[in-house]
C-alpha cells in the first residue's frame, strides 16, 4: 500500500526540490537558515512546570534568533514515534511534522535503528556542546549503552532517587536486602510501577545491578546462559518481595504518577523517581507533604541522560539546531536545574564554565527535599538495552497472568 | 405499523422497476466520498501489520506469526475475558437500569429532574468520571476517609483491593455510571417517535401495572430504536482504554491496554503484535454483539411468554424503587466525583484521613487557564465543524433514502461503524498515512475529516432511528395537500425530529470534543485542543492538574447538551405537544 501512495505522492509532487540538512560547524548559515523557521517540538507535556519552561525558552529564541519554538505536548512519546513512521511509511522524505523530539533510551534507539533520524552528526558539533560533561557524565554520549552518534543533543540528566516520608519512617532501607526485611516488617507499603512502564522497568534494573553475581556483564548483550544466571536471585528476591508489596503485588501501579499519590495518600511509604529534584517540586506543587526526604541506596543508582533528536524529515532542520543549542547553553541550564522552575539537573561540567554561568548554578537552592550532587552517590550505567527487553518479557510471563 | 404503511401505495410494476431519481443521491455519495477512503486506510493500516506487514520496519513477508506471539502472550485468555465480560456487563446493568427507570417513572416529576441531569452527567469525560470515582472509593478516598479514623479504627488507608481489582467490578462500575445517562439521552430522544402515552394509557387501562405496561407496550418498539446505541455501548466498553487505566485488572489488563502498551513500546517489532492485537479486539467486539443478538433473542421469547399469561404484574412497587435507587446511586457517584473533581482542582496538600484539604490555592486554575485559550477556540472550530458537517451529511443521506424508498443507503452506510469497533490507535495509524501521503495532516480540513470518521457514526446512530420511527403519514398529508417534498422536509420532519437533530448535534459535538489520538496525530500537533492539552497534562498524574482540565474539558460538551436539551422547548414554544415529548 505505501507502494501506491508513495507513487502518487511522487505525481502529485514531483517538482519538490531535495534541501541539503544544515551543517553546525557553519553556524553562521546555520542561524541565517534558521531565522523566521517554526519549530515544531514535540515533548512530554504532564508537568505544567516543564511546559513553562519550554514556554520560558520560546520567547528567547524567538527574540534572539527569530525562531518561533512551539511545544506539541504529548502524553506519550511512543505517539511521536508512530507519526514519524506513518510518514516514512507515506514516502514523506521532507517536510515533516516533527521538528524536535524530547527523547531517551529504547525509543532513540529504535529510531536510530530504523533509520528515522537526521542521519548526519549535529549535536556534537554545536556551539555549546563544548561545555558538555562528557568525562564526569558518560551517558550524554551513550544512551543505553548505544552510542548517540551526535544524533541526539543531550538536555538534561536523570538519576534514581528515593524517597520517604520522614513522619512515618525514620530510617528508610538502602539496599535491596534491606528493603526486603523492611517489607517484612511493614507489609503493603511498598510497590513499584509495572514494567513495561520505565520507571518500573528502571526498579528491575537497579534490583539487577544490586544482586546480580556479576554485574560486570550487564554491560553486554545478554543470551540465555548469562540472562538466567545474573537475574536469578533477582526474580528469587522478586518471589519473596511480591507478597509483601502493596495489594500483595495483584495490582500495580501504572506509572510513577500514581506512585507518586500513593505516597501522598499514606498508602506507600517509599517511592522512587528518576528526577533527583522530583520531591522537592511535588511538595511545592502540594503533591506530597513538606516531611518528604530523598535518599539514594548505598550501591549506587542507575543514572541515563536525556536528549533532543531531529527527525530525518523536519521540516525546519536549522532552527531545530539552534533551539538544541540555546537549551544546552549555561543559562537555559542554570535555570532548568532551578526547582523552582524545574529542577532537572545540567548536563554541562559547571566547574569548568566561565566564571558567570558558574556563579548561576552556584546560586541554585535545590529545596529542602533534594540531595546535593555531591551527596547523589555512584552513578550506575544502564544495563545493555537488551538485558530491559528481556526482564520485562521474563516479568510479564512470572507476574503479568496474576497469581 | 410504519412498515405496512410504506408498503400501501399500490403502484403499477412498470413503474416499481424505475427507481424515484433524486438530487439528494449528492449526500450519500459526498458520505461515502469522505468516509470510505479514511474508513479503508484505516482499516488496512490496522490490518496489514497483523499478517506481519509493514515494509517501512522491513516486516515485508506475510505471516501469522504476530497471531502466534498474540496468543502466546501471558495471561491473553484472561484479558480476553475481562474485555468481553466488561462490555457485555456494562451494557447489560446500563439496560436494566435506564429502561427499569423510564419504565417505573415515565412521566413524573423524578423523570424531569433526571432529564435536567443529563447535561452535566453526560458531559464528564469517562476518564474523569473514572478518576472521581476512583478517589471516592479506594482506600484511601472519600469514603473511607469519612469514616477514619473513627469509626474505622485507620490511621493509614487499609490495603484493600478496590480499585484495579482482578475481576474488573471497579472498571464496570465507572462503565455503567457513564453509560446510562448516555443510553438514557438516546432513551428520550426516541421516546417521542414510539408515542409512548396512548400505548401507556391503554395498558394501563388494561389493568397493568406501571412497570408491566411499559414492558409490555413501550418497550418493544423502543428498543428496536435503541438498538444500534447499545451496539456502540458494547463496543465502546470492550475496547475503552482510560477507564479502564484508572480502574480496572493490571495483571492482567484488558485486551485495549494491553494492544496500548503494545502499540507504544519502543521495540518497533511489537507494532505487529499491537495489530493482530487490534484484529482480536476487532472479533472481540464483533462477537459481543452476537451474544447480545442471542440474549436478545432469548429475552424475547421469555417476554412474549409473559405476555401471552396474561399477568398483570400490579404489585411492583420494589421494582420501581429498585429502578429509581440504582439510577440516582449511578447520577450521584458521577456527581459526587464532580464534586471531588472541584475540591482537588483548587486543594492544597490533602492528607489521608483528611475530609478536607488543609488549604485551598487557585495555582493550578492560573497555570491551567494560562495555557487553555488557543486550545479552548480550536476545540469550539473542530467540533463546531464537525458535528454540523455530520447532521447535515446524516439528515441529506436519510432524506434521500426516504424519499427513493429505499433503505439500501444506510445499510451501506452501517460499514461506516467498522471503526468503533478497532482500536483507535490501529486504525489511526493507516488513516494517518494516507493523509500524509495526500499532504493534508496538519491542515484543519484534515482534522475535521478524522473527526468526522467518529463524529458521524454516532450522529447516524442517534438520529438514524427517530428519523425511521416518524410516521409517515403526516408526510403523506402533506403531500396529498399539495406541499412538495422540499416543503415536507423542511415543514414536517425537520421540526418534529428537532429534538433528535439537536441530540444528535451535541452528541456529535461532544464526541468531537472527546477525541484525544485523532486531533493529536492528523492535527501532527497544529491544532491544540483543551483534550489534548488536558490528556498530555494529565500523564504526569497530579490530581489537581487532573480535575482542573477535566472540568474544562467537560465545559463544552455540556453547553452543548444544554442548548440541545433547551432549543425544542424554545422553539416550539406554542406547541404543547412538541414540548413534551418525555
Amino acid at each position: 500500500m505505501s507502494r501506491i501512495f508513495a507513487a502518487v505522492f511522487a505525481l502529485i509532487f514531483a517538482a519538490t526540490a531535495h534541501a541539503e540538512s544544515p551543517d553546525p560547524e557553519n553556524w553562521e548559515a546555520v542561524l541565517a537558515e534558521a531565522k523566521g523557521e517554526t519549530v515544531y517540538f514535540h515533548a512530554w507535556g504532564g508537568e505544567t512546570r516543564i511546559n513553562a519552561y519550554i514556554a520560558w525558552a520560546a520567547g528567547e529564541v524567538k527574540e534572539r534568533f527569530g525562531v518561533t519554538l512551539k511545544q506539541v505536548k504529548v502524553a506519550d512519546t511512543a505517539n511521536v514515534v508512530s507519526k514519524i513512521v506513518a510518514e516514512k511509511a507515506a514516502g514523506r522524505d521532507e517536510n515533516g511534522t516533527v521538528d524536535l523530539v524530547w527523547i531517551n533510551g529504547e525509543n532513540f534507539v529504535s529510531l536510530k535503528e530504523a533509520g528515522l533520524l537526521l542521519d548526519r552528526p549535529w549535536a556534537t558539533k554545536l556551539p555549546n556542546y563544548r561545555f558538555v560533561d562528557e568525562e564526569g557524565k558518560p551517558t550524554v554520549k551513550t544512551d543505553f549503552t548505544v552510542p548517540t552518534d551526535g544524533l541526539e543533543a543531550p538536555w538534561g540528566m536523570a538519576k534514581l532517587v528515593f524517597f520517604y516520608d520522614t513522619a512515618r519512617l525514620e530510617n528508610p532501607p538502602k539496599s535491596m536486602p534491606a528493603l526486603l526485611e523492611w517489607a517484612k516488617a511493614n507489609p503493603g507499603r511498598f510497590t513499584y510501577p509495572q514494567p513495561p512502564d520505565f520507571l518500573g522497568s528502571t526498579f528491575l534494573k537497579q534490583a539487577l545491578y544490586e544482586l546480580a553475581p556479576d554485574p560486570e556483564v550487564l554491560m553486554q548483550a545478554a543470551d540465555d546462559e548469562t540472562f538466567a544466571r545474573q537475574t536469578k536471585p533477582l526474580f528469587a528476591f522478586l518471589d519473596e518481595l511480591h507478597p509483601l508489596l502493596w495489594r500483595q503485588g495483584r495490582a500495580f501501579p501504572q506509572n510513577y504518577g500514581t506512585l507518586r499519590r500513593l505516597l501522598a495518600d499514606s498508602e506507600v511509604d517509599i517511592t522512587f523517581a528518576f528526577n533527583p529534584a522530583d520531591a522537592s517540586s511535588a511538595i511545592a506543587a502540594h503533591e506530597l507533604p513538606d516531611t518528604v526526604r530523598s535518599y539514594v541506596p548505598e550501591a549506587g543508582s542507575i543514572a541515563n541522560s536525556h536528549f533532543l533528536a531531529i527527525p530525518f524529515n523536519a521540516n525546519a532542520k536549522a532552527g531545530a539546531m539552534v533551539v538544541a543549542n540555546f537549551l544546552m547553553s549555561p543559562e537555559a541550564q542554570a535555570r532548568k536545574q532551578d526547582p523552582n522552575v524545574w529542577g532537572d539537573p545540567t548536563v554541562l561540567d559547571v566547574d569548568a564554565l566561565p566564571q558567570e554561568d558558574r556563579a548561576r548554578f552556584d546560586a541554585l537552592d535545590l529545596g529542602v527535599a533534594t540531595l546535593p550532587p555531591e551527596d547523589l552517590g555512584k552513578a550506575l550505567p544502564e544495563p545493555h538495552a537488551s538485558w530491559m527487553e528481556r526482564l520485562e518479557t521474563e516479568w510479564a510471563r512470572r507476574y503479568r497472568a496474576g497469581q | 405499523m410504519g412498515a405496512a404503511l410504506q408498503s400501501w401505495p399500490i403502484i403499477p410494476t412498470q413503474q416499481k422497476l424505475e427507481r424515484p431519481r433524486s438530487r439528494l443521491i449528492a449526500f450519500p455519495i459526498a458520505v461515502l466520498a469522505l468516509l470510505v477512503l479514511p474508513v479503508v486506510a484505516g482499516l488496512l493500516g490496522a490490518a496489514l501489520p497483523a499478517f506481519g506487514y509493514l515494509p517501512v520496519l522491513g516486516l515485508e513477508d506475510f505471516s501469522l506469526e504476530p497471531f502466534v506471539a498474540l496468543v502466546g502472550a501471558p495471561g491473553i485468555g484472561v484479558s480476553l475475558a475481562l474485555s468481553l465480560c466488561a462490555g457485555l456487563c456494562t451494557t447489560t446493568l446500563a439496560f436494566l437500569v435506564v429502561m427499569g427507570f423510564v419504565a417505573a417513572w415515565h412521566g413524573t416529576r423524578v423523570f424531569r429532574v433526571f432529564r435536567r441531569l443529563i447535561a452535566p452527567l453526560l458531559s464528564v469525560p469517562h476518564a474523569a468520571a473514572a478518576f472521581g470515582l476512583a478517589f471516592l472509593i479506594a482506600p484511601s478516598g472519600l469514603l473511607m476517609r469519612a469514616l477514619s479514623p473513627w469509626p474505622s479504627g485507620f490511621a493509614r488507608p487499609p490495603d484493600w483491593l478496590i480499585v484495579h481489582d482482578p475481576a474488573g467490578l471497579a472498571m464496570t462500575a465507572g462503565l455503567v455510571v457513564k453509560e446510562i445517562p448516555f443510553l438514557f439521552l438516546m432513551a428520550l430522544a426516541a421516546l417521542p417517535q414510539v408515542e409512548a402515552e396512548p400505548r401507556l394509557n391503554m395498558a394501563r387501562a388494561l389493568g397493568y401495572g406501571r412497570v408491566a405496561a411499559f414492558l409490555f407496550s413501550v418497550l418493544p418498539p423502543l428498543y428496536a430504536q435503541l438498538r444500534l446505541p447499545i451496539f456502540a455501548i458494547i463496543a465502546y466498553a470492550c475496547s475503552v482504554v482510560d477507564v479502564a487505566l484508572i480502574l480496572g485488572p493490571t495483571t492482567p489488563a484488558p485486551l485495549a491496554v494491553r494492544i496500548l502498551e503494545w502499540q507504544a513500546d519502543p521495540d518497533l517489532s511489537l507494532r505487529s503484535l499491537a495489530a493482530a492485537g487490534a484484529l482480536a479486539q476487532f472479533a472481540l467486539a464483533s462477537f459481543a454483539i452476537c451474544l447480545w443478538l442471542a440474549l436478545e433473542w432469548l429475552v424475547a421469547r421469555i417476554g412474549a411468554k409473559l405476555m401471552a399469561s396474561g399477568h398483570r404484574f400490579r404489585r411492583d412497587g420494589l421494582v420501581r424503587h429498585l429502578a429509581g435507587a440504582t439510577m440516582s446511586l449511578a447520577a450521584g457517584l458521577v456527581l459526587a466525583g464532580l464534586a471531588t473533581l472541584a475540591l482537588w482542582s483548587i486543594a492544597g496538600f490533602w492528607a489521608f484521613p483528611d475530609i478536607w484539604p488543609n488549604a485551598l490555592t487557585f495555582d493550578t486554575w492560573r497555570s491551567v487557564i494560562a495555557t487553555l485559550g488557543g486550545p479552548l477556540d480550536n476545540a469550539l472550530l473542530i467540533a463546531g465543524l464537525s458535528s454540523v458537517l455530520a447532521v447535515v451529511l446524516a439528515l441529506g443521506a436519510l432524506e434521500y433514502e426516504t424519499r427513493t424508498g429505499g433503505t439500501t443507503t444506510t445499510r451501506a452506510l452501517v460499514a461506516l461503524y467498522l471503526p468503533l469497533l478497532v482500536p483507535q490507535i490501529a486504525f489511526l495509524f493507516g488513516l494517518d498515512m494516507l493523509l500524509v501521503s495526500l499532504r493534508l495532516d496538519g491542515w484543519l480540513l484534515a482534522v475535521v475529516l478524522a473527526h468526522l470518521v467518529f463524529v458521524f457514526p454516532y450522529v447516524l446512530l442517534s438520529l438514524s432511528q427517530p428519523w425511521h420511527a416518524l410516521d409517515p403519514r403526516y408526510a403523506l398529508i402533506a403531500r396529498s395537500l399539495g406541499r412538495s417534498a422540499d416543503a415536507v422536509f423542511w415543514r414536517i420532519r425537520l421540526p418534529m425530529l428537532s429534538r433528535a437533530i439537536a441530540t444528535a448535534t451535541a452528541l456529535g459535538f461532544a464526541v468531537s470534543i472527546s477525541l484525544y489520538l485523532p486531533t493529536l496525530l492528523i492535527g501532527a500537533g497544529r491544532w491544540p485542543t483543551v483534550t489534548t492539552e488536558a490528556v498530555a497534562l494529565s500523564s504526569g498524574g497530579d490530581r489537581r492538574i487532573t480535575a482542573a482540565t477535566a472540568l474544562v474539558q467537560a465545559f463544552l460538551p455540556f453547553l452543548g447538551f444544554g442548548l440541545a436539551a433547551m432549543l425544542p422547548a424554545l422553539l416550539f414554544r406554542r406547541r404543547a405537544a412538541m414540548r413534551a415529548g418525555g
